[in-house]
């Protein structure tokens, strides 16, 4: 699998996402500046990052989606390669249209960095084969603006086509209001779009992948990834 | 518009923070009336919070060197070396008077101001903590400034991308006009590329990089270096404002600056700006310093160069660089979108010569700007010191379990969750230990690959003992950083001070100021703790009420290998719980008094350095041997209270079978003798430590097992785990949400 991390200015997890690529692959990622116009030749994975892009200024993942590069994302991802947007990654791929919704403030107003549990919603994504189907996993979030938002009529497509892939649940798997760390319409922590190759999420199962962080729940993301690119 | 040569009026001397005899010595330094922008420039130059006058006389007697110190007090901080070629950077740095006038801002810039100074070095930083010091929670200021502060901590590391590991808070009446803001940053460094900040080489360009200049923060260490009074929130324009967001591109460009091999010097411009960093480049260079001011990228229109070499504008860095490769450097920097100005040169003349539109606007002699600075031996006192309590006077707790939960439930003692969940205290992927235990723990990889190393950090003071006994106050915040590092597997090998007390100019006051540096250098050097780093921050003090004296320690523990290490939370059911240490029942300042009967009376506990330093050399190196299943260091609140938050980490209770002793139960249960711990084993395991500790004569008791829901002291307390939690966790949240 070759992957390829984006950088914008003001992304701070992309070391922190390099590492996971590598630590489950073997192989370091192509870091790949906002302002170039191609992704290099034969990359599987384009993955966007979390941070800060741009300060967060304007509005979450706004300016980042129309950065130079983004022209490139959008033809991998018609022609079936994978994105992952993680965090303002997540914010960025709504910003450009890839998947539907919007991220708000969190419900509490206030940045959030904890562990939670997701439960895996659909094992059968490109992203998610390595779990089992709605398998309770532990995945640490850290946002100010996670709160999914869609219309009634997205959202219900969303949840009738399989396509929210994790949602925040409590340790028995239970998707409660208080498993819900930001106010997330359903829940809803990730999402897929039709096609099923471009995937979005506000946890960073990035920063669970060695015993040494608390657990490896979130090897398995990168593992299915594996699998199939 | 003032003109810069407008006559300089004994009310305009004033204004600037210079007393009479200080304006005199400019006057006899240069032989005549300084213009304006001069003035402006000693000002800056000669306030407490950059020429620490007040205090630098006792600070040259505190212990600042060691086999592993490679870069003592002096530079933009301090450097420590930690082996296979790498150093860890650090320094603790207050902002409490901008943060006093406007929470928020005041306290991203403080978190701006130590990471800059740690990135200025060449390190990337790797941890951040905040020591935060509030008044009391009923106070009318106090909710506001709480929420603004966590809220700009968090604001700015987050956004800028480092992981804030760990800290204190604490609430206290003296804090009521003055709120403490200490703020820590770590950063890692290859031991031989280490930037500095003394110019090179004559006719070399200095360069401006970062973000534009404006007026924001125009004055603001001359501000932060005198007492407040009912108008202090007119002084809010001295405030600045920070941008984590230009910091992180700063960050970036200058690493990569740096590794392409332009950089000459390099100093980020903090308090005083542009003022500070060209004079101490030039000083330390034995070079004097010309700067064209028409260069310097501004923000707004008509600025002076009055205001431009006062402006604390944020995110700024000047820098030395070799003149070929100028070009190289402004390509970086225009990548990253920030500003490059070429805005002077270094000369041979040993003058500070600042150019405006054609005229000279300043021109000084550049070492006497930082040597000629006034230093005082101001008068001290004695601090009068409080007896020793007589425990006859503090009564036992009616009902155990009420006063553990009131205790922990407490705003000194309750969970700081509310406050650490707003700050991203995971990314980088390398927090191993996170906030809540004793010491952070972050992980090292070593550039040779292998196991990797770890780095312990903690912040620790305890403003009260320091109140009731300047000196063994003092020894205590080195000894408490001490066990939080032993605690966790790290050998302690240097702390940065961030030295918080009231006016200078007051003997009772100098006199806490001498008597407590007297003990942390008692205790750093008893320990081999050498002070790498530090800030001095006087004038806290509102209407003549000065803050309680606050020495905030930051201290730094290595571990060769990171994954040897235990937290606070009870591990596994019929694990033995070990006391380490000898419990006399000390009640005087503690917690149990203060919070539970509203009294601080008697004297701190006294600490034995010898003890301390065999008792975490013990525990330490069980961690290390992977013999012990959790390890916490007791302080506050005492033995019930750290069982109490073991038995909360880990979701289990404990079962006490307390030793026959002549100390009264409460005294046993409450009291903050020091030089102990907390420990758990496995039974076969704790025998042998038993054993050990014996041939060691280090004091070691079994005092009960880990196991249940609830934590039982038979015949006088049972309670549930969840009971504690609920207590525990409610407080903070439930003040914050208020008002």
């Amino acid at each position: 699998m070759k992957a390829a991390v984006l950088v914008f200015p003001g992304i701070n997890r992309e070391r922190d996402m390099a590492r996971a690529f590598e630590s489950v692959t073997g192989e370091k990622p192509a870091m790949v500046w906002h302002t170039e116009t191609e992704l290099p030749a034969g990359v599987d994975v384009v993955a966007v990052p979390g941070g800060f892009s741009y300060g967060d200024y304007l509005r979450c993942g706004a300016i980042a989606a129309r950065s130079p590069i983004i022209d490139a994302v959008k033809r991998h991802a018609e022609r079936g390669g994978y994105v992952l947007g993680v965090c303002n990654g997540f914010q960025i791929v709504t910003e450009i249209g890839l998947l539907p919704g919007a991220l708000m403030r969190n419900a509490s107003l206030k940045f959030v960095c904890k562990e939670v549990r997701l439960r895996v919603d659909n094992a059968t994504t490109a992203f998610t084969s390595a779990y089992a189907p709605r398998q309770v996993i532990r995945c640490p979030i850290a946002h100010g603006e996670g709160n999914y938002f869609a219309d009634a009529e997205t959202l219900a497509r969303l949840e009738g086509e399989g396509r929210v892939v994790f949602r925040y649940c409590d340790e028995a798997g239970e998707a409660t209001e208080a498993a819900n760390p930001n106010g997330s319409l359903n829940g809803i922590a990730g999402i897929v779009n039709a096609r099923g190759n471009v995937l979005g999420m506000m946890p960073h199962p990035e920063n669970l992948i060695e015993v040494l962080q608390g657990g490896v729940d979130g090897r398995g993301l990168f593992e299915s990834l594996a699998k199939v690119a | 518009m003032l003109r810069n040569d407008i006559a300089i009026t004994p009310e305009l001397v004033k204004d600037h923070g210079l007393k009479p005899d200080e304006y005199q010595r400019i006057l006899d330094l240069i032989g005549r009336e300084p213009t304006l922008t001069e003035l402006g420039i000693f000002s800056a130059m000669w306030n407490e919070h950059c020429s620490y006058k007040s205090s630098k006389k006792w600070l040259k007697k505190l212990p600042t060197t060691g086999e592993r110190v490679l870069i003592g007090p002096g530079e933009n901080a301090g450097v420590v070396d930690i082996g296979d070629g790498q150093a860890v950077v650090f320094k603790m740095e207050s902002h409490n008077h901008p943060s006093y006038i406007e929470p928020y801002q005041g306290a991203t810039t403080g978190v701006g101001g130590i990471l800059r100074d740690v990135f200025t070095m060449g390190a990337r930083p790797i941890a951040a903590m905040n020591a935060l010091r509030f008044g009391e929670p009923s106070h009318p200021k106090t909710h506001h400034i709480v929420s603004g502060v966590v809220a700009g901590v968090g604001g700015y590391g987050n956004s800028f991308g480092v992981p804030t590991v760990g800290g204190e808070v604490n609430f206290h009446p003296r804090y009521n006009g003055n709120c403490l803001v200490n703020a820590f940053a770590a950063g890692l460094i290859d031991s031989d590329k280490i930037f500095l900040s003394e110019a090179k080489g004559v006719g070399m360009p200095v360069v401006y990089l970062g973000s534009k200049t404006g007026r924001d923060g125009m004055g603001g260490a001359t501000m932060a270096s005198a007492e407040f009074d009912d108008n202090s929130h007119e002084k809010r324009p001295t405030v600045q404002v920070g941008d984590p967001f230009a910091e992180k591109l700063l960050l970036e460009a200058s690493l990569e600056l740096m590794a392409s091999g332009a950089v000459i010097a390099i100093q980020d411009m903090g308090a005083a700006g542009l003022t500070c960093s060209a004079v101490e480049m030039g000083a330390k260079g034995n070079l004097g310093l010309e700067l064209n001011l028409d260069a310097v990228p501004t923000r707004e229109e008509g600025m002076t160069a009055y205001e431009m070499m006062l402006s604390e504008s944020q995110e700024r860095m000047l820098m030395v660089l070799h003149p070929h490769l100028e070009e190289q450097a402004e390509a970086i920097f225009r990548k990253w979108g920030l500003d490059f100005a070429i805005v002077g040169y270094t000369t041979d003349t040993l003058r500070f010569v600042v150019k405006h539109h054609g005229e000279v606007m300043a021109d000084l002699p550049i070492k006497d700007l930082g040597d000629q600075a006034p230093e005082y031996d101001r008068p001290w006192v004695e601090p009068a010191t409080q007896p020793v309590l007589d425990l006859a006077s503090v009564p036992a707790p009616a009902d155990y379990a009420t006063a553990l939960l009131d205790l922990i439930g407490s705003p000194n003692l309750s969970s700081r969750r509310w406050v650490w969940e707003q700050y991203d205290h995971l990314i980088q992927g390398n927090t191993v230990q996170r906030p809540g235990g004793d010491a952070a723990v972050v992980r090292v990889e070593r550039p040779q690959g292998g196991t990797a190393k770890g780095l312990g950090f903690t912040c620790d003071v305890t403003p009260r003992y320091v109140e009731a006994d300047p000196y063994e106050g003092g020894k205590q915040a080195i000894a408490e950083s001490w066990r939080n590092l032993c605690a966790v597997g790290a050998l302690p090998i240097a702390v940065t001070d961030n030295l918080n007390f009231g006016n200078p100019e007051r003997p009772e006051i100098m006199g806490q100021f001498v008597k407590a540096l007297e003990g942390l250098g008692e205790a750093c050097r008893a320990l081999d703790m050498p002070i790498v780093s530090g800030n001095v921050s006087l004038y806290n003090e509102t209407n003549g009420v000065a803050i309680l004296p606050t020495p905030a320690i930051g201290a730094v523990g290595l571990m060769d290998d990171v994954t040897k290490t235990v937290g606070v939370a009870f591990a596994d059911a019929e694990d033995v719980i070990l006391l380490v240490g000898e419990t006399a029942g000390w009640m005087g300042q503690s917690s149990y008094l203060f919070e539970l009967h509203g009294r601080e009376e008697g004297a701190p506990p006294p600490v034995d350095l010898a003890l301390e330093k065999k008792n975490g050399d013990f525990v330490r190196e069980a961690v290390i041997a992977g013999r012990l299943s959790a390890a916490h260091d007791l302080s506050d609140g005492g033995l019930l209270v750290a069982l109490a938050e073991m038995a909360m980490a880990g979701a289990k209770g404990a079962r006490l079978l307390l030793p026959e002793t002549d100390v009264p139960l409460h005294a046993f249960l409450f009291g903050e003798d020091q030089a102990r711990y907390v420990v758990t084993a496995k039974p076969a395991e704790a025998s042998a430590l038993i054993v050990d500790a014996a041939m060691a004569g280090v004091a070691v008791t079994a005092i009960g097992a880990v196991g249940g829901s609830e934590l039982v002291v038979p015949g006088h307390l049972t309670v549930a785990v969840d009971a504690l939690r609920q207590r525990h966790e409610s407080w903070m949240p439930s003040y914050m949400s208020g008002v």
